[in-house]
């Protein structure tokens, strides 16, 4: 096998020297009743000439975004990525280590985990930000449980057009953890009154800006209304390009921001793995979840980073820790880094308005066919249109022919309000071609 | 600053290069130092004109992002990955990681664009060949584990962790009980605690008795109506197996409670002992450390959960099942038993990293696989053969794949577990894991993996033989001033901590000068 060093010269000689007969002699305090008898019963192994044939005949079995026209969002965007990002997360000394552990050997990875930190604090315009999460969903969850021991309260309110994973995902934790939900109807009509909803008892009100539906919204008064309270405002982002053109979360008063962070860096990878993102205000700062990078000097005096304020996890506070998080996202969290600090100031705010641009044609576009209609009115890159019938089986059609039109509302909604609506996006790759053929098939399909 | 130079006296000040770079050991300044505004790494098509859609809510102001061209990010990561210890340049011994090597092919397979650039909500008529690549890694997890049902969307193996206790949670409040405790013995990775702690649970430890082992009598003096768990890491941190886990599993079931069972070890089971068959309910695989998954420096790693079948019907969102011929998710909580999970992340898993596994397992065959955990156990037999002399072992005996040493061979000379493990990082190692588990004084627990051949076990054991001969010869002075040759000497995480600098701040603008 290829990827086993020794030999059986090798593991004689070791053998003789532990004293032990066999390797299977080395596995005697496994007590007889707990040994496997037979053999796996799985197959022999392979090598690489045959393990690259099986798998790429189950890649060709999918129909990938890069070889068709599409429009899919719905908290999962295809960016590109440049090819300088995809080469550095490939070397070996960034791919192959582990968490930065020992910093003085670790420096490559904590520097750039400090340089992530300051970039998500900029474009989200908070205060500090940690080393990554899971994903989205799972840092909205862990921002709310943050909230909970802020406020020493135990209720929070989930915006209607919270992405609905997101907000399954803040239930399953809630209803575990021991915290109360409200989650609000989805709704695209007229804006939910979230704020009256505020009281003493709410430690939280969780939304999202773009809305699940794409829509575009300004959380400052609701900020205000929350902070009147003594609640904290959590404002989720998962399409984090918008960034680079829209108010950012920070001017908006929020507390804590739970973002994805996939579309910088990472490839869609079929859901993942993803990129939590995860900043707040400096004075909440001990209270926060995961992995922290901070400054320091070493005993020359010269700057250098490491692991900080590890009082708040599992690994030494058990029981006691904010989170029950280990492994992050280390190396999407680089692709990240790499991939803005590419871009940099004048190329974020470029992708950005490139993103919006893109999306209004398509929008204008779509709308002009009859029996289509736009429902939102301000987005970024990502909107809702509602067509005269169900749109699963539409779009379900539509891939056969090679187009990946949208994400029907009902994958993720149940209720037959839901079923005639299409989740339409459009990025950076999205060619003036591929518009046309979206136009062109869903006025074939609506006429 | 000045009592921390101190400690450095007794070392003789090297010669300085002019740039405090050393050699092909470079320097590198903060991406924010090196910005040029208006500069960009990424030439991207202008926009045409056009009226924008955002109701007023365009950002205001600068954000502060560095302009930096392609070339000057390329060689800024460059340098910084040159200062990273990693598997491919070295042995990476931390024990209870399974730092073993990351195959290239894995790499290149993760990219196919018929993985890589599947979107997670496109129709599943179009995604049939990842949908059969998730069935056919539960199916090895199941074989390798012998239990029935695998849930595949954890995240990490702490997100197993939870996943896990959720589903046990979730069991027993169908069966109208509320359990106040979880069983942790002493030994267990933090992560143990602090996901009972999540799901509600008050965390109950259960010593150790002599030979390392869970205390089977304390175990059950513990158990009672309330306890919800027992979670379980078996081989356990010591690197020793739980061999009275059949007594410990039945205890536990007769109690009413379930058996989790941290699978962050399964690399010494592989082949040879299938969890299913001892009893347990619940476990994580952490295909980041068993499976070759590369760690990434912190991430992302995947932690699916095997359940019994008493909890099968709680896993999580989304279930892959086979209907009409065809592969297909279920997704949505509608439909479904009003008491199941739900979800615990946004889509379906770690798929980039379920694809990087199953090349690994068919890589290696069921076979292969029995190999991986014979000669993880050999090479950590053979470390705790070549240094038990000089070293001290906490636990008598064979050992599984990690080998548990306390510092009582430390002795008198003033060199602690902490000055050794720097001192190993200037022979060019990564030192193993420090002060875990806990249960013992001053751990080092090294973990050398399948991978490492008979010739660097052998090097590395003469440098552990020889830093352990200057200890017991007193030279504590050497040790407490390592590591002296890594890019950064000890740093001071007593102030990182005190006033925590966790992003980057331009420099203050300068006062009026005239």
């Amino acid at each position: 096998m290829r990827y086993l060093p020794l030999t059986e010269a090798d593991r004689r000689a070791m053998l003789a020297v532990i004293g032990a007969p066999s390797v299977d002699a080395l596995f005697g305090d496994v007590p007889e009743a707990a040994r496997l008898k037979a053999s796996l019963d799985l197959p022999a192994g392979i090598g690489e000439i045959e393990i690259e044939r099986v798998l790429r005949q189950l890649a060709d079995k999918n129909l990938s975004t890069a070889a068709v026209p599409s429009f899919l969002g719905a908290g999962a965007y295809r960016h590109h990525v440049p090819a300088a990002v995809d080469y550095l997360v490939q070397r070996g000394e960034f791919l192959t280590s582990y968490t930065p552990y020992q910093p003085e050997i670790a420096q490559g990875t904590l520097q750039s985990l400090f340089e992530f930190q300051t970039q998500v604090a900029l474009i989200t315009d908070m205060d500090v930000a940690n080393a990554s999460l899971y994903d989205g969903a799972t840092a909205a969850a862990e921002a709310v449980m943050m909230a909970n021991r802020v406020t020493r309260r135990r209720k929070a309110i989930l915006a209607g057009d919270l992405h609905p994973h997101y907000r399954e995902t803040i239930e399953t934790y809630g209803r575990f953890n021991g915290f109360e939900t409200v989650a609000r109807p989805p709704r695209l009509d007229a804006e939910d009154d979230l704020a009256a909803l505020v009281d003493g008892a709410t430690s939280c009100v969780v939304v999202q800006n773009p809305g699940f539906f794409g829509d575009l919204r300004d959380g400052s008064a609701l900020a205000e209304a929350c902070h009147r309270a003594g609640a904290l405002l959590v404002v989720v982002v998962t399409e984090i390009v918008s960034l680079g053109l829209v108010k950012p979360p920070g001017a908006m008063g929020a507390d804590i921001v739970a973002a994805e962070g996939q579309s910088l860096g990472n490839a869609l990878d079929f859901g993942g793995p993803y990129l939590g993102l995860f900043a707040t205000r400096e004075k909440f700062l001990r209270q926060m979840p995961g992995r922290l990078a901070g400054q320091t000097v070493d005993a020359e005096g010269k700057r250098g980073f490491v692991l900080t304020l590890s009082a708040r996890e599992q690994h030494i506070r058990r029981e006691k820790a904010t989170s029950n998080i280990c492994t992050n996202s280390g190396l999407c969290a680089l692709a990240f880094s790499i991939h803005l600090a590419l871009l940099g100031e004048t190329g974020f705010a470029h992708l950005a308005e490139l993103n919006h641009a893109r999306a209004v044609v398509v929008a204008e576009r779509l709308s002009s066919i009859p029996g289509a209609e736009l429902v939102t009115d301000a987005f970024f890159n990502e909107f809702t249109l509602r067509l005269p019938k169900p749109a699963a089986p539409l779009i379900e059609r539509l891939a056969v022919g090679r187009l990946l039109a949208g994400v029907p509302v009902s994958r993720l909604l149940a209720g037959a309000e839901f079923a005639d609506l299409l989740l339409v996006a459009a990025t950076e790759l999205t060619t003036d071609a591929d518009i046309d053929v979206l136009d062109a098939a869903l006025r074939e399909a609506l006429r | 600053m000045s009592d921390w130079s101190k400690a450095v006296s007794g070392f003789e000040a090297q010669a300085q290069a002019q740039t405090g770079s050393r050699g092909l050991e470079v320097e590198e300044p903060l991406l924010f130092e090196e910005d040029g505004p208006g500069r960009s790494g990424v030439d991207l098509p202008p926009v045409p004109p056009f009226k924008d859609r955002l109701d007023g809510l365009r950002r205001q102001g600068r954000i502060g992002l560095p302009g930096l061209s392609e070339p000057q990010v390329v060689r800024h990561y460059t340098r910084l990955s040159q200062k990273n210890y990693s598997i491919d340049t070295g042995i990476y011994p931390l024990g209870s990681c399974t730092m073993k090597h990351n195959p290239r092919i894995n790499e290149k397979l993760a990219r196919l664009p018929g993985f890589a650039e599947l979107h997670p909500l496109q129709p599943m008529a179009s995604v049939q060949g990842a949908l059969a690549l998730m069935e056919s890694l539960a199916h090895w997890l199941k074989a390798i584990t012998g239990m029935t049902a695998i849930a595949l969307p954890p995240a990490a193996g702490a997100h197993g962790e939870i996943c896990g206790m959720m589903c046990i949670k979730a069991a027993l409040e169908a069966r109208g009980e509320r359990r106040a405790r979880v069983l942790v013995p002493e030994s267990a990775h933090g992560t143990n605690p602090a996901t009972a702690a999540t799901c509600g649970y008050a965390v109950d430890p259960i010593p150790a008795d002599g030979r390392g082992r869970v205390d089977l009598a304390a175990l059950k003096a513990k158990l009672g109506a309330d306890v919800a768990a027992i979670m379980l890491t078996n081989p356990n941190t010591c690197g020793l197996f739980e061999d009275q886990s059949a007594e410990i599993a039945a205890a536990v079931h007769a109690a009413g409670a379930f058996f989790y069972l941290d699978g962050a070890n399964l690399n010494a089971l592989l082949g040879r002992v299938r969890p299913g068959d001892l009893g347990v309910d619940c476990m994580h695989l952490n295909l980041h450390k068993t499976f070759s998954t590369p760690h990434g420096g912190g991430g992302p790693g995947s932690g699916p959960v095997a359940l019994a079948p008493s909890l099968a019907r709680f896993a999580p969102l989304p279930w892959l099942v086979e209907r009409n011929g065809a592969l297909e998710l279920l997704e949505r909580k509608e439909g479904m038993a009003a008491d199941a999970l739900g979800r615990i992340k946004a889509f379906h898993g770690q798929m980039g990293m379920f694809v990087r596994a199953v090349a690994f397992l068919m890589s290696h065959g069921g076979d292969g696989l029995r190999q991986v955990s014979g000669d993880a156990v050999l090479n950590a037999n053979y470390l705790l053969a070549s240094l038990k002399d000089v070293m001290t072992p906490s636990f008598g005996g064979l050992s599984m794949h990690e080998v548990l040493f306390d510092d009582r061979f430390l002795g008198e000379s003033g060199v602690t577990t902490l000055d050794f493990a720097k001192a190993l990082i200037d022979e060019g190692y990564h030192p193993m894991t420090m002060y875990f588990p806990l249960i013992v004084h001053g751990a080092l627990l090294v973990e050398p993996t399948e991978n490492e051949s008979k010739e660097s076990l052998d090097r590395f054991i003469a440098a552990m033989r020889e830093l352990a001969s200057r200890a017991a010869a007193h030279d504590a002075a050497f040790f407490h001033t390592a590591p002296h040759y890594a890019p950064r000497r000890r740093l001071d995480e007593v102030a990182a901590a005190r006033k925590p600098i966790l992003r980057w701040r331009p420099a203050a603008p300068p006062e009026a000068a005239d």
